[in-house]
């Protein structure tokens, strides 16, 4: 019993950041920022979603580890190869941003 | 002479540090101690590490041993720590009405060298608060930070590498 509660609290915890995860992608104003959004809050979710379902069905547990390790492994790769083809093609930043020092690695071109 | 038996030591240690990962993998993913299950994933193990061996070598992982484990423990403990704190810190910036954001794309320096220290710390920061990793360049990390709190390379690294750059240097060492 007390197995399944805790399964389940942890599971919404991760419904819970894959919302917000959601909501950031709507309400952020530029791709970059989007990808935060995007990319942290859906690590943690799936990473809570695998493992409340690990809690509340024991046999399963080891296999949902071995999920959100991977998850966890593969998640900042897509991240990463997403915001720099972004930033090569000359996507802009957003009107907010403060600095854009990427003029300086080689392969960047300025401001677009 | 002793540096072929060196190249032979090293090779076997390679063989079987991959064999062990691949055999403990393949436990998770069966969940069963039944001796069917257990030799067709030792065999397949076995097979994939003899294969694989030099591919594995070419990442130059340090030699292993049970002081790098437990650093690399710790550094995996500081890490989830901060995982979780850069979900809530974005789901605050998300949920807040004004968006308190103020984004920009900022350099950093590592002083790793390897290119899997290189990659872990590159990674790590991903997936932490509010910064992700767009390129590396020899020591500099190209860096998009949702809340720019210092455009000064130093000031930067200390803010974003500091956490972990000494664990991963620890685990490298």
């Amino acid at each position: 019993m007390l197995r399944v509660v805790l399964g389940t609290v942890v599971t919404f915890a991760g419904a819970l950041f894959l919302f917000v995860g959601c909501l950031g992608v709507f309400r952020m104003p530029d791709v970059y920022n989007r990808l935060q959004a995007g990319t942290k809050c859906t690590t943690l979710g799936a990473f809570l979603i695998a493992i409340g379902v690990g809690i509340i069905e024991p046999t399963w547990f080891w296999k949902t580890l071995v999920i959100a390790v991977f998850i966890l492994l593969t998640n900042p790769i897509s991240n990463h190869a997403l915001g720099r083809a972004s930033r090569k093609s000359g996507i802009p930043l957003c009107e907010r941003s403060v600095v854009d020092r990427a003029q300086e690695f080689d392969g960047y071109e300025g401001r677009p | 002479m002793t540096e072929k038996a060196d190249r032979t030591g090293s090779r076997a240690r390679d063989i079987v540090y991959l064999f062990l990962v691949l055999l403990i993998t393949w436990l998770m993913l069966t969940s069963s101690l039944h001796w069917q299950e257990v030799t067709t994933g030792a065999f397949l193990s076995l097979v994939l590490a003899l294969f694989l061996a030099r591919s594995y070598a070419r990442l130059g992982l340090p030699p292993l041993s049970l002081v790098r484990l437990w650093r690399l423990g710790v550094y995996f403990l500081v890490l989830f720590a901060e995982v979780v704190k850069a979900n809530i810190d974005v789901a605050y910036r998300v949920l807040h009405p004004r968006l308190p954001i103020n984004p920009g794309i900022v350099i950093i320096t590592t002083e790793l060298s390897q290119d899997v220290a290189k990659v872990l710390l590159a990674n790590s920061i991903t997936l932490t608060p509010g910064t992700f990793t767009l390129d590396i360049q020899g020591d500099k990390l190209l860096i998009h930070w949702i809340n720019v709190r210092s455009e000064d390379t130093a000031e930067a690294t200390r803010l974003i590498a500091g956490r972990f750059e000494k664990h991963l240097k620890a685990v490298f060492a």
